[in-house]
């Protein structure tokens, strides 16, 4: 009934927008987010990034976004988009994918792009985040602030990008201090604000100092604020649960890609590709580096700035999995589809992957 | 694993269970009375975003509580005007309560996004909360966790030892008899059904003012739904619900220390699916049990329209 009713909204929405589009030669931009632009996190991040489009351009855009989509009931909505006159979309869940797939083909004339997919065609680009450089900068800090030496770390589901997150962090992490561990608990969700701080609670009773989440409400931030301990954000600056907690968060920031490819549209220069980027192209960005001296902050930003420029690669080699065998040889980097494939832990992380 | 630790383990589960516990004695009454309300998780929700935004606006965490629970109220009265007013299909209606609860609770909370208030205070008694290992875990909690016992108590002596309890469970057995008895059975049941959704929005304004002190939409996240599981697997006895209840909220949070801990490592989506697996374990128990095949209030879910 949700579902019905949203979409039926988001019909009569598309529906009168259309009719406006007509009056004006604007270039309509459209959103499709999964969850509610209200979440703080995902989606509230890729409203920013709309925003900003709107900032930018003034006038010569008109932007529109429908909220809430079901990944599964998709196509509809996405289709509503296109009938009513919106030349570029913007679909921003991995699940998305296919129904984009299908919509971009019925209208060869709309420019569609796809967040963290791999199925492209001439009129359907897709983009990603290398969060993953965020979180070995993250590690370096853990290893130089953590006084029990044990990391606790809250993730949701075991798929490639997490897995990066985890090896990334450790690797980072084994850098600045060789005797850090890290402890891994899963919560089998993105989101339950309750589960995410009992997981928080179970880590700092078995000592951990630190903890890092790749889950998406600021549960973990404020119980670690709560204890006197220390913690990293995720997707969002998480400051306002952490004052005296949060080191730094990994923040999504879509606000540059965005803005480069509706001037693209504008211009006719856009073309379909496919886009992973990271530090340096300003998609991941590192919330202000608070609560720890100066030294590990220059280090921060030292790092940050060796990635950025392609200095420093966090998949650098050499790299060993967890039972020894080398994976990356001295002087290579992992391939990029190796990243995205991960389904493998790097020496040094006590834990099995769930299958 | 220290004393401390337990000790800490023992706190999580008890938190853990708080919030299932009262939305389940409230729908407990409920169902006592006959009526199946279906609509937890949608007047828990809406308690969580009011008792929040009553909260923050305030600053008490007590007239938040009360909002939350006035919410939950008036999402209830909103049924009761279905089921008991329109006698419409109980399910239905009570499943369209929770998708309007969800979506009227990000409405309500839209403003309140990305803003945070300090915890519920805790009691702390002088000398008692002190003592080693059980001062925390007796006398440290917050208030609702206390609200919740007390409340287990409450419906228990009121469901035997009170008259109107006695009303309430006969209605919910058979509301035909109790009628023609001149049993205010409409009423009886308005009564349970608002009491139903006071403490599902108590419970709601629990996790958003206690549990994880902020709002955000969906942060129920199935709650409702394991306090419906719950009183069945309760078999709607208000001490069973208090035991299942520990069960349950012991099982999700118990796995997350155990995974912390690093000694046994037990699948999570097993751990999520558990509660259903022991309530589907537990109604096979009871129908082994009783010979009638079913310890529910018989007229349960049926739709009453008085005869003149």
């Amino acid at each position: 009934m949700r579902k019905f009713v949203m979409a039926a909204a988001a019909l009569a929405a598309s529906l009168a927008l259309g009719a406006a589009a007509v009056a004006q030669e604007k270039l309509k931009v459209g959103f499709i987010y999964v969850g509610p632009v209200g979440d703080f996190g995902w989606s509230y991040q890729h409203d920013q990034g709309r925003l900003a489009i709107e900032k930018k351009f003034g006038n010569k855009v008109e932007t529109s976004y429908l909220e809430n989509v079901p990944e599964n009931d998709s196509e509809r909505s996405i289709e509503q988009l296109a009938r009513s006159g919106h030349k570029l979309i913007f679909t921003t869940s991995f699940g998305f994918m296919e129904p984009t797939l299908r919509v971009a083909r019925k209208f060869p004339a709309v420019k569609f792009e796809h967040a963290t997919g791999f199925k492209r065609a001439d009129n359907l680009a897709t983009y990603a985040a290398k969060f993953h450089e965020g979180r070995y900068i993250i590690g370096q800090i853990a290893g130089k602030m953590t006084k029990t030496n044990t990391i606790g770390y809250i993730v949701s589901f075991p798929i490639p990008e997490v897995i990066a997150g985890i090896n990334a962090f450790m690797l980072g992490a084994q850098s600045t201090n060789p005797n850090l561990k890290v402890k891994i608990v899963w919560v089998n969700t993105w989101f339950d604000p309750g589960k995410e701080a009992d997981a928080a609670k179970a880590l700092l009773a078995q000592g951990a100092d630190i903890l890092v989440q790749h889950t998406d409400s600021a549960a973990a931030m404020q119980e670690a604020e709560k204890a006197g301990k220390l913690a990293f954000g995720q997707a969002s600056d998480m400051i306002k649960f952490g004052p005296k907690a949060q080191l730094t968060s990994i923040v999504d920031d879509w606000s540059a890609y965005y803005i480069a490819r509706v001037q693209a549209a504008l211009d006719g220069s856009w073309k379909s590709q496919d886009v992973w980027g990271g530090l340096a192209e300003d998609m991941v960005h590192m919330a202000a580096y608070t609560n720890m001296p100066d030294d590990v902050k220059k280090m921060a930003e030292e790092t940050q700035a060796a990635i950025k420029s392609g200095k420093l690669h966090p998949f650098k080699g050499p790299i060993f999995k967890q039972d020894g065998t080398e994976v990356v040889k001295a002087g290579a980097n992992l391939p990029d589809k190796d990243i995205l494939s991960m389904n493998w832990y790097v020496k040094g992380i006590d834990d099995k992957i769930p299958q | 694993m220290s004393a401390e630790a337990l000790n800490l383990v023992l706190f999580t589960v008890i938190t853990a269970a708080t919030p299932l516990l009262i939305a389940a004695l409230g729908e407990l009454v409920v169902e006592r009375a006959g009526v199946l309300n279906l609509g937890v998780e949608g007047m828990m929700i809406v308690g969580a975003a009011v008792g929040f935004a009553a909260g923050y606006s305030t600053g008490s965490a007590l007239i938040g509580a009360l909002a939350g629970m006035a919410a939950g109220a008036t999402l209830a009265a909103l049924f009761a005007l279905l089921v008991v007013g329109l006698a419409t299909n109980q399910v239905a209606s009570g499943l369209a309560l929770t998708i309007f609860g969800l979506g009227v609770s990000g409405l309500i909370g839209a403003g309140f996004v990305g803003l945070k208030r300090e915890a519920a205070p805790h009691l702390a008694i002088p000398g008692l909360s002190d003592l080693p290992f059980v001062g925390k875990l007796i006398f440290g909690h917050d208030l609702f966790v206390y609200a919740g016992l007390a409340l287990t108590v409450g419906v228990w002596w009121f469901l035997t030892r009170t008259r109107a309890g006695l009303t309430l469970r006969a209605i919910g057995d058979n509301h035909a008899s109790g009628h023609a008895l001149g049993l205010p059975v409409r009423r009886v049941r308005v009564q349970a059904i608002l009491f139903g959704g006071a403490c599902a929005g108590l419970a709601g304004a629990y996790l958003s003012l206690a549990y994880t002190p902020f709002w955000t939409p969906g942060m129920t996240a199935g709650r409702g739904w394991i306090a419906l599981a719950l009183v069945v697997f309760a078999s709607w006895r208000p001490w069973r619900a208090l035991a299942g209840a520990l069960l349950f909220g012991g099982a999700t949070t118990l796995q997350l220390h155990a995974q912390a801990w690093g000694g046994v490592r037990i699948p999570a989506q097993f751990m999520s699916a558990l509660p259903y697996v022991v309530t589907i374990v537990a109604l096979i128990v009871l129908s082994v049990w009783d010979r009638r095949g079913t310890t529910a209030p018989a007229a349960l879910g049926k739709p009453f329209v008085p005869d003149r």
